[in-house]
């Protein structure tokens, strides 16, 4: 499994899809949260954070795109199914690698926050009143980064399975950009209301489906600074699901 | 060492391997034969445990590849097809993932160098893969197989896409990899089974058909049955007088004239040497025979000889018995009967070991049959 994990760590420096990730998602992180805090003249991130999650659904799919789709193409599959290594152990490796390369540039682009709080203490310190608090909360803040790392760790779990059943990295891409969107903006369908503050869907079962599919929900009290246990199980489990089921798609393979 | 245990494997309602049981002793070489889609790589994939058995049992060292697959796979050293190389990783990088990959305890650098030095790659290793030839490609494919030091090496078409010279040295290198190691090589050129292997298997749609030993068939095919004579002499006589003669079986007049002389085509009866014989009664009538060449028998023609024959035996069970000593005009007697002897021996042991697996019942099932009744519900669940 380690000589997987290094090896697929090895393999997104050597093709340029790990820099063009860490690239274009750095870029993108410090653009929209110097537009959305200090042009704006506010201290709230929450609007970093979403913009952050729509931005991973078109950008985890570039990451794990290649991870199942190239080594059935080239064959090398069987390399790694015959040589001494369990399925799980191979997705782990592969998986592990993704998430190391996310949670990388997750912790870099933490730089981009560093402007806030140098701006929010100077303002503390020119007025005079302390009542209210002045600057970033750093409560919400860690509350957003943590609910994201869980986010993306459960896109990363998706991609990865999605490119487990294809031997084209175009199509691997396109369809796991497509279910994470769904899942992430099924949650507009969820709260839209009509004209009279109705809500439109009020059948609660399908309600609790689409309220189960949908990522944001989960996201959103993260949002308040609060660690919530429920939304940490949740996204453990999406990526427990995903993982295992990219396993099962090769005991399936090899059984068939 | 390896013991394959009436393997059977379907995919869907097609059977590709069907009911396949031999055994391989420690440090022998054995060629797998047979024509395109006859199993052979779905046999080494299911013996390296890329895909797995419909039913049936593989055992390697005795371990049972479903028992402890990873302890099986240590064991072995596989190239496929194609060789899986990631073709954007440098010689050495590639090594050494491997070397990785195999959690391999020997010492890495001397271990990766005496292999390098052995498939003749040091050279390229700082190489990309992208930008290697074909040759070198399968050469690392094959460093790939060693790395670990594998007891049983499998080769799946190893020398496809090289040079003569380096066909050659791959040859080398198998024949000297077969003295402490068991290799399996899967082929269909003929000469390179020849060369190499100890033992052949030749197998047709999913079935063995036949089992021999390399140096059997290459006593059968050398021996000396089958001449080309030139014999000065009026064409017609000759011939009527050679196929008059004792210990003849057939003989055939060729287009090849030299002056006079014309040749001719005589195959022997199995266990009589005619040379002197025909010497004499040429000498007799005053023919001069001015050349005679001994013909080897051609492995090829054996080759097609035992596919044809087991497809006609099949034929022969299921549809028209009648049919099945039916004359062949196209290919000479010797390779079908040589043919015949292998094709119905390695029925024997099909039959021998269906007999000790099923002592009462089972007399003669077709193929559909059985493969059904293998069908074994305690592996489908693994």
């Amino acid at each position: 499994m380690l000589a997987i994990y290094k090896k697929e760590l090895r393999a997104y420096f050597i093709n340029p899809i790990g820099y063009v990730f860490i690239g274009v998602f750095l870029t993108f992180a410090a653009l929209s949260c110097c537009y959305t805090t200090i042009i704006q003249a506010s201290y709230s991130t929450t609007n970093y954070f979403t913009i952050m999650i729509f931005a991973f659904a078109i950008l985890i799919p570039l990451l794990t795109m290649r991870s199942f789709a190239e080594e059935r193409k080239l064959k090398t599959e069987q390399l790694l199914l015959t040589a001494p290594v369990t399925i799980t152990g191979m997705v782990f490796g592969k998986y592990l690698a993704a998430l190391t390369i996310y949670l990388g540039s997750m912790l870099t682009s933490l730089v981009n926050l560093i402007p806030i709080y140098v701006i929010g203490k100077q303002e503390r310190a020119n007025t005079s009143y302390s009542v209210i608090h002045i600057g970033p909360v750093t409560s919400q803040i860690v509350g957003e980064f943590v609910g994201v790392l869980l986010l993306g760790a459960a896109f990363i779990a998706i991609g990865v399975l999605i490119s487990s059943l294809t031997e084209n990295q175009l199509s691997a891409a396109v369809v796991s950009i497509s279910v994470i969107l769904v899942m992430v903006l099924i949650n507009l369908l969820n709260n839209a209301t009509d004209r009279d503050g109705q809500q439109l869907i009020s059948n609660y079962a399908i309600r609790f489906v689409l309220n189960w599919v949908s990522v944001l929900d989960r996201y959103s009290i993260f949002g308040t600074g609060r660690l919530d246990l429920a939304g940490l199980v949740y996204y453990a489990s999406l990526v427990f699901v995903s993982l295992f089921l990219t396993i099962r798609v090769y005991e399936k393979r090899r059984w068939s | 060492m390896i013991k394959i245990d009436h393997l059977v494997k379907n995919y869907g309602s097609n059977c590709a391997v069907d009911d396949i049981s031999f055994e391989i002793q420690s440090g022998e070489i054995v060629g797998f034969l047979g024509p395109n889609g006859a199993g052979k790589s779905t046999t080494m994939n299911v013996l390296t445990g890329y895909i797995s058995s419909t039913s049936g049992n593989i055992s390697i060292d005795g371990i049972d590849i479903l028992d402890d697959p990873l302890a099986v796979k240590q064991k072995i050293g596989y190239l496929p097809e194609q060789p899986p190389l990631y073709l954007d990783m440098t010689v050495r990088e590639y090594l050494n993932f491997i070397y990785e990959l195999k959690s391999c305890k020997l010492p890495r650098e001397e271990h990766l160098k005496e292999i390098c030095e052995t498939v003749k790659i040091q050279d390229v290793s700082g190489r990309i893969i992208k930008n290697l030839s074909k040759g070198y490609r399968q050469r690392i494919g094959v460093a790939q197989a060693l790395i670990g030091n594998p007891s049983v090496i499998i080769f799946d078409e190893p020398t496809v896409g090289l040079d003569p010279k380096q066909v050659i040295e791959i040859r080398h290198l198998i024949r000297g990899l077969g003295k402490n190691h068991t290799v399996i090589l899967s082929t269909h050129i003929l000469q390179e089974v020849q060369a190499v292997c100890d033992r052949i298997i030749i197998i047709n749609k999913g079935k063995i058909v036949a089992d021999e030993k390399t140096e059997n068939i290459s006593r059968v095919v050398a021996s000396n049955r089958r001449f080309n004579a030139k014999i000065c002499g009026p064409q017609k006589d000759v011939l009527a007088m050679l196929k008059a003669k004792q210990g003849i079986t057939y003989c055939e007049a060729l287009a090849e004239k030299d002056g006079d002389a014309c040749t001719y085509l005589i195959e022997s009866e199995p266990g009589t040497d005619i040379r002197k014989n025909l010497f004499y009664s040429l000498a007799e009538r005053n023919w001069p025979l001015i050349g005679l060449e001994a013909l080897g028998m051609n492995l090829e023609d054996i080759f097609i000889s035992v596919v044809d024959q087991s497809d006609a035996n099949e034929k022969a069970t299921k549809y028209r018995p009648a049919k099945k000593n039916r004359a062949r005009n196209t290919r000479s007697q010797l390779e079908t009967s040589v043919a015949t002897e292998m094709v119905e021996e390695a029925e024997k042991k099909r039959a021998d070991s269906l007999s000790e697996q099923s002592p009462a019942g089972q007399s003669g099932p077709d193929a559909d049959d059985r493969s059904w009744d293998r069908h074994d519900p305690a592996q489908e669940s693994k």
